[in-house]
């Protein structure tokens, strides 16, 4: 009989053998099977929609997901097709992407950021997500955007308007549909000028954040270049709900405009509370006072209800355009859902459409590939005519709305109305402007 | 000095809405011991009483119009109120017009029902358990409650206007000798003003004018010899926490014309209120109402452009600063009553 003991040598040895025998096929399968994070292997691809399925923007949040949705029908061949028929580029046959059927998983940003790059993390991790796509929120898009560089997937931010998610927060991976502060200053300001004026003082209410700022910056240097004086800038907590307090010193400021650098429910409150104090009904320095909301949305113009008429804002879309991709996009989601589309669902479902157009010209799911097909990517039928996404900045430009509260709407989705379809050149801008300037797209990284 | 009246008028409204909540939360620590962290909740629920009533006075009727079109391009259907078919095209739209105002009515019974439910159905099973455990157990059915708002009415706010009569803003500086166009005010604002006046008002004569309201204030002070009387307290208790259910519920069907409610906005006067409890002192009803208003006041001061320009971030923190100053000069706040949370 014999009899072995157990040595802590011996176990030291065996752990290491056992060790490097169970890591060498990981370590072969890293380094040789996956040339990119989440290759698809089988016969299917996920695409992940990361937009706010709680909180605040929910109702945003919902309109993106079903445009998303129309999309993964129209990309596999079901449904009327949509922008399919009418998007200029013929790369996408409705038999997926690549010919492979497109699947989706869908998570929930909160509109928190952390929330955010948690559920976004969690999509490309667990459910091998090769691309995100949405979202309602400047901060959120610029924390997902950093998270998708790192891991190697495509990022197509949804509803984001602040300067910096193409300006110092860019990044090789991202690209961004949605206009932004600068654009909506730049459209804005000519209509501001026939109808207000030249000669006017303006007040800023800005919601005390990234987006706020940036916004405050875009419109006042817009509106100063006009020959606006700006009277004061005033940062609001963007936990506000009541904002009384920073209306009544409006009144006796010696200013004739207000702009309210707010959205959502801060948009819909300060509007409400400036209706109140009857600042439409006023008249400062010998002029009607006036109040202009620089990014409007459906949502937020049916949340403020009647007190939108007459205020003048920007938009990045509106489903009353006339072009042959709006009017086939909300033919498509308006009998699906019984609604004309939101701006927001409408990024949303052209940056699916973009992101399986670019897989197909590059014959690759490969981010690099990806980038490089949409890099300076022009085309046109998916709405708002001719569009050009930027390879110095991955941002799109394409004709900017100036809109109005609609005096008098005829139906519940009849909010706005369309002031001017400003030309997509009067917007454009250096990549280097000094709103944008600080930051680097770097590399694509193709991750795994 | 204009300008300086209409902080005070700001800081008086803000407060209304402040004190009016803080009351009942009071009312329900003082009487049952409980932290009710779904108070705001109540108040949320309250403000989509008038939602509901408005939605249920627009049920409508369709015709079809072949001379319009919808957004698909087929003919429009126009929807007309059937208060409209029943009392006329100009009743129908006054009654529709006065939806908030007879929303108190509808409120009423419908929150007084919700508090009794809520103190009977859950929150009388902690009774006894330490306030963490309330803390928790409220804090988590006010998400369930403003969950349930949100199946039904979705996220975004929801205008409830005041009546046409009572909207825009009157002039209050030439009343009290100023310029004109110096002090200008809006309508229903005032009203809040007033109606908070009179609910803070109904709520301390109930207490203090009635045999329920003495019986109320005896177990407040000693619930055990009240009980040793062969007094039923708990039955009063529980009435006790209807009632401040309904103070909050109207304080949010009134609050609506101000600022649309959503669904959140239980949660954005919660913390805000039970500052203004601690900072009154717990159980106090008095201190509860005078800390609403001052609180109310200061903020309003604190968001002026002098003073966020002087101490920038003064508007966010003041609250909480002040809510500091008053613990650590008078742990109980300002009428705290000895004894109450100490063991």
């Amino acid at each position: 009989m014999t009899t072995k003991s157990v040595t802590r040598r011996g176990v030291l040895k065996s752990g290491a053998v056992a060790g490097t025998g169970l890591a060498l096929p990981t370590i072969f399968t890293a380094s040789s099977a996956a040339a990119y994070t989440n290759e698809p292997t089988g016969g299917s691809v996920t695409l992940g929609f990361n937009v706010p399925q709680t909180g605040p923007y929910a109702e945003e949040g919902n309109d993106e997901l079903l445009a998303q949705q129309l999309a993964v029908e129209h990309l596999n061949g079901e449904g009327d097709g949509g922008c399919l028929n009418t998007f200029t580029s013929k790369a996408l046959k409705g038999n997926g992407i690549l010919g492979k059927k497109v699947e989706f998983v869908t998570g929930d940003t909160q509109t928190k950021s952390d929330a955010a790059r948690a559920s976004a993390k969690s999509m490309i991790e667990k459910d091998g997500a090769i691309m995100i796509n949405g979202g309602s929120s400047s901060g959120v898009a610029v924390a997902v955007q950093g998270l998708c560089q790192e891991a190697g997937v495509i990022f197509m931010a949804g509803l984001t308007h602040a300067n910096d998610t193409t300006g110092k927060d860019k990044k090789a991976n991202g690209f961004r549909h949605f206009f932004n502060a600068y654009m909506s200053g730049a459209a804005l300001a000519p209509v501001l000028a026939a109808e207000m004026g030249k000669e006017r003082r303006a007040y800023h209410l800005t919601a005390d954040y990234n987006w706020g700022w940036t916004q405050e910056e875009s419109i006042v240097a817009s509106t100063e270049a006009l020959g606006w004086e700006t009277v004061n800038t005033v940062k609001t907590p963007l936990a506000s709900t009541d904002f009384s307090s920073y209306i009544t010193p409006v009144l006796n400021s010696g200013a004739d405009v207000l702009v309210l650098n707010h959205y959502g429910g801060n948009m819909v409150n300060s509007l409400t509370n400036a209706i109140q104090f009857g600042l439409l009904d006023k008249v400062a320095n010998g002029k009607d006072f006036k109040i202009v909301v620089p990014l409007y949305s459906e949502l937020m113009a049916a949340g403020a209800g009647e007190n939108i008429k007459g205020v003048l804002g920007s938009m990045n879309w509106n489903w009353q355009l006339q072009d042959e991709g709006t009017k086939a996009f909300v033919k498509s989601f308006g009998e699906k859902y019984g609604k004309p589309p939101s701006n927001s669902a409408q990024t949303c479902y052209a940056q699916v459409l973009l992101y399986a157009d670019a897989c197909e010209r590059a014959g690759t799911f490969n981010p690099c590939g990806v980038v490089e097909a949409l890099e300076d990517f022009e085309f046109d039928g998916l709405g708002n005519g001719p569009t050009w996404y930027r390879g110095a900045d991955h941002q799109c430009f394409k004709d900017v709305l100036v809109v109005r509260g609609n005096e008098n709407p005829t139906n519940a989705y009849d909010t706005l109305e369309i002031v001017e379809i400003t030309p997509r050149a009067q917007v454009e801008y250096d990549p280097e402007h000094p709103m944008f300037s600080g930051g680097s797209l770097g590399e694509c990284n193709p991750g795994a | 000095m204009d300008a300086i009246l209409l902080q005070i008028l700001n800081g008086l409204d803000k407060g209304s809405a402040y004190a009016l909540i803080a009351l009942g939360l009071t009312l329900i620590f003082g009487t049952l011991g409980v932290v009710n962290f779904a108070h705001g909740a109540l108040f949320m629920i309250g403000a989509f009483c008038a939602v509901t009533l408005q939605k249920l006075m627009n049920l409508s009727f369709v015709t079809i119009d072949e001379t319009q079109t919808d957004f698909l391009g087929n003919p429009l259907k126009v929807e007309t109120p059937y208060i409209e078919g029943w009392f006329g095209p100009e009743t129908g739209a006054t009654i529709i017009d006065w939806s908030v105002p007879l929303a108190v009515l509808f409120a009423i019974p419908i929150m007084l029902a919700v508090g009794y439910v809520m103190e009977r159905g859950l929150i009388k099973h902690f009774y006894k358990r330490p306030h963490a455990d309330q803390i928790l157990v409220t804090f988590g059915l006010a998400i369930v409650l403003q969950e349930i708002v949100k199946y039904f009415f979705g996220a975004n706010p929801i205008q409830t206007p005041p009546p046409d009569a009572l909207s825009g803003s009157i002039d209050l500086g030439i009343m009290v000798g100023f310029d004109a166009n110096a002090i200008i005010y809006p309508i229903w604002r005032l009203v809040y003003f007033g109606f908070a006046v009179a609910i803070i008002g109904a709520v301390f004569s109930f207490l203090q004018f009635t045999t329920f309201g003495m019986v109320v204030r005896a177990g407040m002070a000693d619930r055990e010899t009240v009980g040793l009387l062969g007094i039923n307290i708990d039955r009063r208790f529980t009435i006790m926490f209807g009632i401040a259910a309904a103070v909050a519920g109207l304080a949010g069907v009134m609050y609506g014309p101000l600022n649309p409610p959503n669904y959140h906005m239980g949660m954005d006067f919660l913390v805000l209120s039970f500052v203004v409890v601690v900072v009154g002192g717990m159980g106090s009803l008095p201190g509860a109402v005078l800390a609403g208003f001052l609180l109310g006041i200061l903020e309003s001061f604190a968001s002026t452009t002098w003073a966020t320009t002087t101490i920038p971030g003064i508007n966010q923190i003041i609250i909480y600063l002040v809510a500091i100053i008053v613990l650590l000069t008078r742990p109980r706040g300002l009428m705290g009553r000895k004894g109450v949370m100490e063991e």
